[in-house]
């Protein structure tokens, strides 16, 4: 786009693309500052100002509508005594409006000069337009398989534990192929208070090392789940005998106990748990283990925590509470007497 | 292979056959989706094996197959932003046949990774013209055929009228004769240069 100004100020002659986004009026014979805002620099509208702008970048808007804003460049004509004399040659582009302008004019590939950019920059903007629209078609689709694959997940993401899903499935299978199995429900003390002065980020370093040294303390075969905040569950495949599980439960406690260093500071927590075993029900059903494997922790909770209670079937339809082993601390401590 | 190249085979399947034949190639591939992402990238035996099937299930001879995707690809109205993008090649048929040696050139720009094959335009006598078409891997997809297609139905978009003659191949290098007995010979699709694309 050009247009040729006269020593007066007025439009000479302009290119046809100049005339279509005009619209009705032809610019020729209109003053160049009635037709363009000068928006930057802030100059006033005399010819000799516009001369002396000569050579750098002018911001200018359309008077009429749509007012769309165009960038300039603007030669002084040497003063000869022609036609021309004192005028100015001005080359115009529509700079970043231009995507704007063509939808707004109908512009064509003709109205743009052959070594014009403009219709690369067009063709770049809708191809990238179109890849951008394909990423983000595959970003959804990604998106909603990362969280069908959470859903599906087997792995508690804090400790690498297995979650309450997997959990599920294990008790589920040894049920089905009528396995004997023991069944605790461990649930951290005074992990709270850890949480409460210390912060998250001590909390979830104790669960860590909560979740290693429950696994140091059982075998290949245990399924060891965290199946909430500090709540844990060990499903220890064809243990059949009470006394040897509370032994188990009560080690487990004992390496809990062990302070757990976080940032300087000396993490304690301790575990109350409560057991089950498989063979004390004619038919074990999942829902009343767990249910069960509750209650005992609930009495060895209530009767002081860091404790080990084994439910037992036959006092509980007697109504008589399942009693809990106080955890005693050392190798060398004697356990009390257990049922 | 590009995924964008197996979703334009998808789309060709799906929208000119309906979704069933599509799904039943992708079954009998045993490929585990059925439906492509555009922009993953793919083995090459994907393409290869996924032409085999649709031109098995159709009984379409696999050439014909690949002008059939071509002429899709310029002409449906599901594919409408491709042939606004091509239409920016040139005002002309003329100018756009003379813009293909930029072919690959404008891919890269839209999608850096998309590897299209390179295209060669020797003006012969006048209105004759031999395009030379470079598959970027031998032996994967003959794009020749694809070119064809597409330039036959993107003479109609300009309204031109012309004669396409498949040449043959030279190992990676096709050979296309292009024609031009008269470039505005019907009215031809408008194209719109500020429209909003689909």
């Amino acid at each position: 786009m050009h247009a040729v100004v006269s020593g007066t100020g007025h439009i000479l002659r302009c290119g046809a693309t100049l005339r279509k986004i005009q619209g009705r009026e032809d610019p020729v014979g209109q003053r160049f500052t009635e037709v363009f805002e000068i928006r930057r620099p802030r100059i006033g509208p005399s010819m000799a100002v516009l001369r002396a702008a000569s050579g750098s970048r002018l911001h200018l808007r359309m008077r009429s509508p749509p007012q769309i804003d165009l960038t300039a460049v603007l030669i002084a004509l040497p003063k000869d005594g022609g036609p021309l004399s004192g005028g100015a040659l001005v080359d115009l582009s529509f700079g970043i409006s231009v995507i704007d302008a063509v939808r707004d004019f109908a512009l064509t590939g003709s109205d743009f000069a052959v070594t014009d950019p403009t219709i690369e920059m067009l063709y770049l903007f809708e191809a990238k337009s179109a890849a951008m629209e394909a990423s983000r078609k595959l970003n959804l689709r990604l998106q909603g398989a990362m969280i069908a694959a959470e859903e599906q997940a087997f792995t508690d993401t804090l400790t690498g534990l297995k979650n309450r899903r997997a959990m599920d499935h294990v008790l589920t299978r040894l049920i089905d192929r009528g396995e004997d199995f023991a069944l605790m429900s461990l649930d951290l003390d005074y992990f709270k208070a850890v949480n409460d002065s210390l912060g998250h980020a001590a909390g979830d370093h104790v669960l860590q090392q909560v979740a290693r040294r429950i696994v140091g303390q059982m075998r290949g075969a245990d399924t060891i789940a965290r199946v909430g905040g500090d709540e844990f569950v060990v499903i220890l495949a064809g243990h059949a005998e009470g006394p040897v599980l509370v032994d188990i439960a009560e080690r487990v406690i004992g390496c809990l106990e062990a302070p757990i260093p976080f940032e300087g500071e000396e993490c304690r927590v301790s575990a109350s748990i409560g057991a089950v075993l498989s063979r004390d029900y004619a038919h074990p059903e999942m829902d009343q283990l767990l249910a069960d494997a509750d209650r005992a922790l609930y009495t060895a909770k209530m009767q002081g925590r860091r404790r080990v209670a084994l439910f037992d079937p036959v006092q509980d339809a007697e109504g008589v509470p399942p009693p809990a082993t106080p955890h005693q601390q050392g190798p060398d401590a004697k356990a009390p007497d257990r049922r | 292979m590009h995924g964008l190249i197996n979703r334009a085979i998808e789309r060709f399947a799906r929208d000119t056959y309906g979704g069933d034949v599509w799904i039943q190639a992708t079954r009998r591939m045993d490929l585990g989706f059925t439906e492509v992402a555009a922009m993953l990238h793919y083995d090459d035996a994907v393409t290869t094996r996924l032409l085999q099937q649709l031109a098995d299930l159709l009984d379409k001879p696999a050439p014909d197959l690949l002008e059939d995707i071509g002429t899709y690809l310029v002409s449906h109205p599901n594919v409408e932003s491709l042939r606004r993008l091509l239409r920016f090649g040139g005002v002309t048929f003329e100018e756009f046949l003379l813009s293909l040696d930029d072919l690959p050139g404008r891919g890269r720009l839209a999608v850096p990774d998309l590897d299209l094959p390179r295209l060669e335009l020797v003006p012969h006598t006048d209105q004759c013209y031999a395009l030379t078409v470079f598959s970027p891997k031998p032996a994967t997809l003959p794009f020749g055929r694809v070119v064809m297609g597409l330039l036959r139905a993107m003479a109609d978009d300009y309204g031109a009228l012309v004669v396409l003659d498949y040449k043959g191949d030279r190992g990676a290098a096709e050979l296309i004769e292009i024609r031009l007995l008269e470039p505005a010979f019907a009215e031809g699709r408008h194209f719109d240069l500020g429209a909003t694309p689909p």
